[in-house]
């Protein structure tokens, strides 16, 4: 069963070759052959997840650390002790990612070929699919963080590619699409700047981006001496474990030793701290990455707005995989964030009000999608909520019971999607006149009634609401039970604020999930059609009904794999916390929950109480006539009606405070600062001018008015002196003959001189 | 008295008094041919002049000078005689005082 | 006389090349193919040059030595060799080369023979700087490069072409000066121009200088390469030279020319001045860090294309410096690996953006919109070039980014809050890039002269291919390329590190 971890390259190479043969042949291969290559990859990375799932099982949850094929080592700077490989990690955390990702995704895949259907680049969606599920194995079974980076950027890129899908729609459509893409990619961004810092510090602190080399088991000192509850120890002790292995251990278990050592110093170039606070540091900036792209507080703001792509896109990507690759890399830092305690604060905080607001914002939007969008961003504040108090089991559970449910409600709605353009289509006898011109096919408003008309999307549609609102036996209640415990009991047991609190406000969140989904369905399902699409809507369909299926179906069931212990009967029957114990082996700090029958009871009957609660308001006589909402028009929830519709004004705050000023800014750098400022003034006015008016003052001044001018001088001084002396010549020969002779008279005279002198007695 | 020879001063004062009437020939007479005989009659008192020393201290070169001499004054009367009658064509005169077109 | 040296024979080809093409061919047909063929061989060569480099070695390679001009108090010599600092940048050099020459074919129409002649002296007087070792021999391949390229602009260019080349060529030379004076007072002081020599009188303590001449020099240098690579404030030449001149002008400008400048940072001031490299580096870091938001700010102030990229050139240039002077391993490897992806990536951008100014002869990315519906392949290959330029991991660009702020956050010499703002660089240059993708990619195709345009013909993607592959190789196996530089930075560093810790009386 050994060998079948090296299977581990196959997930991600599978759906790259799937990509490939798409992106090349996919014109030639048709819709048929594509949808074929494209669920078939992902159908078989699914089926290698659970090959090595197996393996894990079988060979007692060993962790396998496998090399990529063909490829060296990515990074090696020996000189400065900088390796980092590409290298895959086997354990139960990334089995479990494999299995969610795989398992719901290709159910997706399946679902968008239904939902694709027509599409003039269906060739290209696909390859954007199995690229981004490329991308997300590389994120989940990376062993160092790196390669884990690559991935976390790598699902950004498809995002990008995958909400901006219909960028040339008309109308100006497609530039919304192009802008919400671009919008999705930077936000992210701001996420990845904290957590390549994050990265360079544990690089620097550790010597390694690893999280356990092959062959390590993670230590777990802290946690046996805390908890007292059953865990997988290691086989072999610290000390030998470190000897077996050349250069330095992972990063986890070199945190452990330290921590345990205790008055750790961390120095490298000019920083020195001690290991404590370089931990907090590290966990705080993995968390500013997790907020990006988990789409938390402060940086969600892309999440509602990506649901301008295709809602096969928002199922896979905005609900049950990419997004939760901020808790995922939390959970995998478990080590980090267990020693951290104000970071875990922060990072319960964060997940808490998250959790709070979003699910406020979902009370009063309109749109299908967006609704769902802003359940997304608060189930995730759930799940980072949970790893803020160390429940990180519970996080993973939410995680995987949450892409089911979750992915459920997105592919329902886009069938409801799908079925309100039908019926907007054959009502309309595809001539569609201005008066349509507002139809909105995602509009809750337009829609009602289509419990009757689309019933296997109702029943299933269901089955996603109650289990996301925590009725048991639906698996939210398990997951959601779960991390409400766990947060009460961080309080309790450890008397941290941050447990009570985050209890609150947790408990808070849940009561508004119940409340806005039943919400969704009394608008959607409820009541009689407001408009002649919904009358006219017709049910989807089987590639597209068939996956809305088999995920209620999970919905229901997928909860038993983690029965807390206590649970009366089913516990017995089904085993306590298994998903729990399987974590446990590859995260440390993982603990088993018990069973509090009183906050369980509280907790159903709160969310049972929020639905009656959404029942009345949206009664069969509001429905009827629904122009406002029933909230909206009662002047006790008017005013928090229309704060949670404009989305508590966050986009505009940003664009305000942050967008437009960088953009005004661009300009004003551009074109003041470096082109007429720095280019033309500096440079022509302040350098080339004076060199052009020195070089002027010389060609003029100097050379043509001083030197010139002197030359010419004396050639003028020469000509007048000619014309002075050219008066001697008269031109009458008897004066020339005189000069002659006068001449020659003074000659013999000088000659004579000495005979004269002697002669006069001088 | 064997040789009547005839002493050199005199010779040289003869030489003398007609240099002198050749010069102020020369600076003096309008016409242009006149100045040309005046010119010759220069030349002629400095041949004088040399036939008699070269007679007193017996030297060829004396007599050698005066071939010379008669030679260039002959080329130069040809020449000058040429010019004169050239002149006379354009200018329908030869009074020197009217001959100043080298004037600077 | 020894034995002709690898280098120089990669070194002369392109000159023998040129001069058999002038002897042997008449039309323009046959200059095209005889430049593309030239640059192919070179290349070929060069790749022989990795093949024989010898990874274990960290000193000079292939060494070819010949004394020049000889007087009583200097020596001249024609030095050339290959180390791990330079090995690749030869190689980036004759990789660019034959695309750029591919790349001019459609676009060239007139004095096609002149333009092809520039073209591989252009090549000649590159690979010189990269392998000069003297002095006096680096200063005139330095100088020669400008000649070429100002003409390549100055006739082949756009609107204000002879403004540009003008400004290109003064600016350049204006800093060259102060080194030369540098040089020649250098060379005095040591009694040769040869950098190796100078090297070891000043380890055997043959040749002193006081700290402040080292400062002093330093400048002198570093003002020339500073105002190359361009660093801010320098940098108001590039953005005229690059919109001003064609295609592959500004191809062969972004893609070697500009990495002239941090190679001689790398080559000469680093070594030859260690004690100012040290004192300097806060400074220096300064303005890359500068650099980097700066260029990456102005760039999404921009309308016109190219100008986006030539700031963005700016921008990723100081990333460059900034890993240089961290000075340890991390940050100086990742800093040349960094030249050789920028030279990549952005000659891609500029091939990119010839491509569509081929077709409709406009820079401004308000003229376009949805061109991914009108060319796709064109579209999918600016995709992959646009994200290695803003540093997706498994690519190209995030390699050498991420190394280099590796290098910076563990530097010595630079406080953290030196990579704190670089890597905000990581957020500025998804924002531009977007911007530009978005602009001229995605949307709506609603400009008519847009809706037919036609996709790359085969020069056109031959000349962008191995640009990809070469993102996908350096981004997927860095440490192969890094197995090369590993040796001789490593002695820079030591040499620097020891020099300053000597210096400082340890």
């Amino acid at each position: 069963m050994d060998n079948f971890f090296d299977l581990v390259p196959l997930v991600v190479l599978i759906p790259l070759a799937g990509l490939l043969i798409n992106l090349f042949a996919g014109r030639q291969l048709g819709e048929r052959g594509v949808s074929i290559v494209a669920v078939g990859a992902s159908g078989m990375a699914f089926v290698i997840a659970v090959l090595l799932w197996i393996a894990q099982v079988n060979t007692g949850y060993k962790a396998a650390v496998i090399d990529m094929p063909i490829l060296a080592d990515w990074i090696v700077i020996p000189s400065a002790n900088v390796t980092i490989p590409w290298a895959f990690r086997v354990d139960s955390l990334s089995v479990t990612m494999m299995l969610a990702v795989t398992g719901v995704g290709t159910l997706i895949h399946l679902y968008a070929v239904g939902y694709m259907h027509g599409d003039e680049r269906f060739p290209r969606f696909f390859v954007y699919m199995n690229l981004f599920l490329v991308f997300m194995l590389i994120l989940v079974t990376g062993n160092n963080f790196l390669m884990m980076f690559v991935g976390w950027e790598g699902v950004g890129l498809c995002s990008y590619l995958l909400i901006g899908f219909w960028f040339d729609k008309p109308g100006g459509v497609g530039w919304r699409n192009s802008d919400a893409a671009r919008k999705a990619l930077i936000v992210n961004r701001v996420g990845d700047f904290g957590l390549v810092l994050g990265v360079l510090i544990t690089f620097w602190t550790f010597g390694t981006l690893d999280y356990y080399r092959e062959g390590e088991a993670p230590i777990v000192p802290h946690a046996a001496a805390e908890e007292g509850a059953p865990l997988f120890a290691p086989a072999l002790p610290a000390e030998e474990e470190a000897h077996a292995i050349s250069g330095p251990l992972g990063v986890f278990n070199q945190a452990e030793l330290w921590l345990e050592k205790g008055g750790h110093n961390v120095d490298f170039g000019m920083v020195s701290l001690s290991f404590e606070t370089t931990l907090t540091l590290i966990t705080l900036l993995f968390l500013l990455g997790a907020t990006g792209k988990s789409a938390q507080i402060p940086l969600f703001v892309w999440l509602p707005d990506a649901m301008a792509g295709p809602t096969p896109v928002s199922a896979l990507i905005h609900a049950a995989t990419m997004v939760t690759a901020g808790v995922y890399m939390m959970v995998r830092a478990n080590v980090f964030y267990h020693a951290a305690e104000f970071s875990s604060f922060v990072v319960a905080a964060i997940g808490a009000t998250t959790a709070l607001i979003a699910g406020f914002i979902a009370l009063g939007q309109w749109d299908i999608k967006r609704v769902l969008a802003y359940s997304t961003i608060s189930q995730l504040g759930f799940m980072v909520a949970a790893v803020g108090v160390g429940a990180y089991a519970a996080a993973i559970f939410h995680l995987v019971t949450h892409a089911c449910f979750k992915a459920l409600l997105f592919l329902g709605s886009g069938s409801v999607i799908h079925g309100m353009e039908h019926g907007h289509h054959h009502a309309t006898h595809g001539h569609a006149g201005h008066a349509d011109d507002e139809f909105d096919p995602q509009d809750l408003r337009f829609m009602g009634g289509l419990k009757e008309r689309m019933p296997v999307t109702y029943w299933t549609y269901l089955f996603g609401t109650l289990a996301i609102a925590g009725i048991i036996p639906f698996a939210g209640f398990w997951s959601k039970d779960e991390i409400l415990l766990d947060s009460l009991k961080a309080g309790v047991d450890k008397g941290l604020l941050s447990g009570y609190v985050g209890f609150v406000l947790l408990l808070t969140a849940a009561a508004f999930t119940a409340f806005y989904m039943w919400r969704q369905v009394s608008l959607i399902f409820l009541g009689k059609p407001r408009h002649a699409a919904a009358a006219h809507a017709e049910e989807s369909s089987r590639v597209m009904t068939v996956p809305l299926i088999i995920l209620a179906a999970l919905s229901l069931l997928i909860g038993f794999i983690n029965v807390p212990s206590g649970f009366p009967i089913l516990g017995w029957l089904l085993g306590e916390h298994q998903f729990t114990s399987f974590l446990e082996h590859s995260v440390p700090y993982a603990h088993a929950g018990t069973f509090s029958f009183l906050l369980a009871t509280f907790a159903v009957l709160l969310a049972l109480g929020a639905i009656y609660l959404a029942r009345s308001v949206y009664n069969d006589r509001a429905l009827a006539v629904l122009r406002e909402d029933p909230l909206a028009l009662n002047t006790r929830t008017q005013r928090a009606f229309t704060l949670a519709n404009a989305k508590l004004y966050w986009d505009e705050f940003y664009f305000t405070y942050v967008v437009y000023p960088y953009r005004n800014a661009a300009y004003w750098l551009a074109e003041q600062v470096d082109w007429r400022f720095l280019h033309d003034y500096v440079h022509e006015r302040l350098l080339r001018d004076p060199f052009n008016a020195a070089t002027r003052a010389l060609t003029w001044r100097v050379d043509k008015q001083i030197i010139d001018r002197s030359f010419d001088g004396l050639g003028h001084a020469a000509r007048r002196a000619a014309s002075r002396l050219r008066r001697i010549q008269t031109g009458y020969v008897h004066i020339y003959a005189m000069s002659v002779l006068f001449g020659a008279l003074l000659v013999m005279a000088l000659i004579l001189l000495p005979l004269i002198r002697d002669w006069l007695g001088l | 008295m064997g040789s009547s020879e005839v002493a050199v001063e005199l010779y040289v004062l003869l030489s003398a008094v007609l240099f002198i009437m050749g010069a102020m020939g020369v600076l003096l007479r309008r016409n242009a041919i006149l100045v040309f005989m005046s010119v010759e009659l220069m030349l002629n008192a400095a041949n004088l002049a040399l036939v008699a020393f070269a007679r007193q201290w017996a030297s060829g070169a004396g007599h050698l000078m005066v071939f010379f001499v008669m030679t260039v004054a002959a080329a130069e009367v040809a020449v000058g005689l040429a010019l004169i009658v050239a002149i006379f064509r354009t200018k329908k005169s030869i009074d020197i005082d009217n001959l100043h077109m080298f004037k600077g | 006389m020894e034995d002709i040296s690898l280098v120089t024979v990669v070194l002369m080809l392109p000159l023998v090349g040129l001069v058999l093409m002038m002897l042997f061919s008449r039309t323009e047909q046959a200059y095209k193919w005889g430049a593309l063929v030239t640059s192919l061989v070179t290349f070929g060569a060069s790749l022989l040059l990795v093949r024989n480099f010898n990874t274990g070695v960290s000193g000079l390679q292939m060494v070819q030595r010949v004394d020049w001009i000889t007087a009583d108090s200097f020596t001249i010599r024609y030095y050339v060799g290959v180390d791990g600092i330079s090995i690749w940048l030869v190689l980036l050099t004759t990789f660019i080369m034959p695309l750029s020459i591919l790349a001019s074919f459609n676009p060239i129409k007139d004095r096609v023979r002149l333009y092809y002649v520039f073209m591989l002296l252009m090549e000649w007087a590159m690979l010189g700087v990269f392998v000069a070792q003297d002095l006096f021999l680096f200063y005139i391949f330095w100088e020669v490069t400008l000649v070429p390229m100002y003409f390549l602009i100055g006739i082949w260019g756009a609107e204000e072409r002879i403004y540009a080349a003008i400004k290109f060529f003064l600016y350049t030379m204006a800093g060259s000066l102060l080194m030369l004076l540098a040089i020649l007072w250098l060379g005095n002081e040591a009694g040769t121009f040869s950098v190796p020599d100078i090297l070891a009188k000043l380890d055997s303590g043959e040749l002193t200088f006081s700290t402040a001449t080292g400062r002093w020099l330093f400048l002198a240098f570093g003002i020339a390469f500073a105002i190359k690579v361009p660093m801010w404030p320098l940098h108001s030449w590039l953005p005229d030279a690059h919109v001003q001149a064609p295609t592959a002008g500004s191809v062969i400008l972004a893609g070697v020319l500009l990495k002239m400048g941090t190679y001689g940072f790398v080559r000469f001031n680093l070594p030859l001045f260690p004690e100012a490299s040290e004192t300097f580096a806060p400074y220096v870091a300064v303005l890359a860090v500068i650099g980097i938001i700066y260029g990456a700010w102005v760039s999404y102030g921009q309308k016109d294309v190219k100008k986006l990229v030539a700031y963005s050139s700016i921008s990723h240039l100081g990333f460059v410096m900034l890993g240089i002077f961290a000075l340890n391993p991390a940050g100086i490897q990742g800093g040349i690996l960094q030249m050789v992806n920028h030279g990549i990536s952005t000659g891609g951008l500029f091939l990119l953006v010839g491509v569509l100014y081929e077709r409709r002869h406009t820079k401004l990315m308000s003229a376009f919109g949805g061109i991914w519906r009108a060319m796709p392949l064109y579209s999918g290959i600016a995709l992959v070039i646009v994200l290695s330029s803003m540093g997706l991991p498994g690519l190209n660009g995030f390699v050498g980014e991420f190394t280099i702020l590796l290098g910076s956050a563990g530097s010595s010499v630079l406080s953290w809050w030196f990579t704190f703002f670089a890597a905000i660089g990581i957020i500025l240059a998804a924002v531009y890039m977007l911007y530009m993708f978005n602009t001229v990619f995605m949307g709506a195709l609603d400009k008519e002269e847009n809706k037919r345009l036609p996709d790359l013909n085969w020069q056109e993607l031959w000349s962008l291919v191995p640009i990809l592959v070469m993102v996908f190789v350096i981004g997927l196996q860095a440490g192969y390329f890094f197995e090369f530089m590993d040796g001789s930075v490593k002695d820079l560093v030591d040499y620097v590190n020891g020099y300053a810790l000597s210096a400082a009386g340890h």
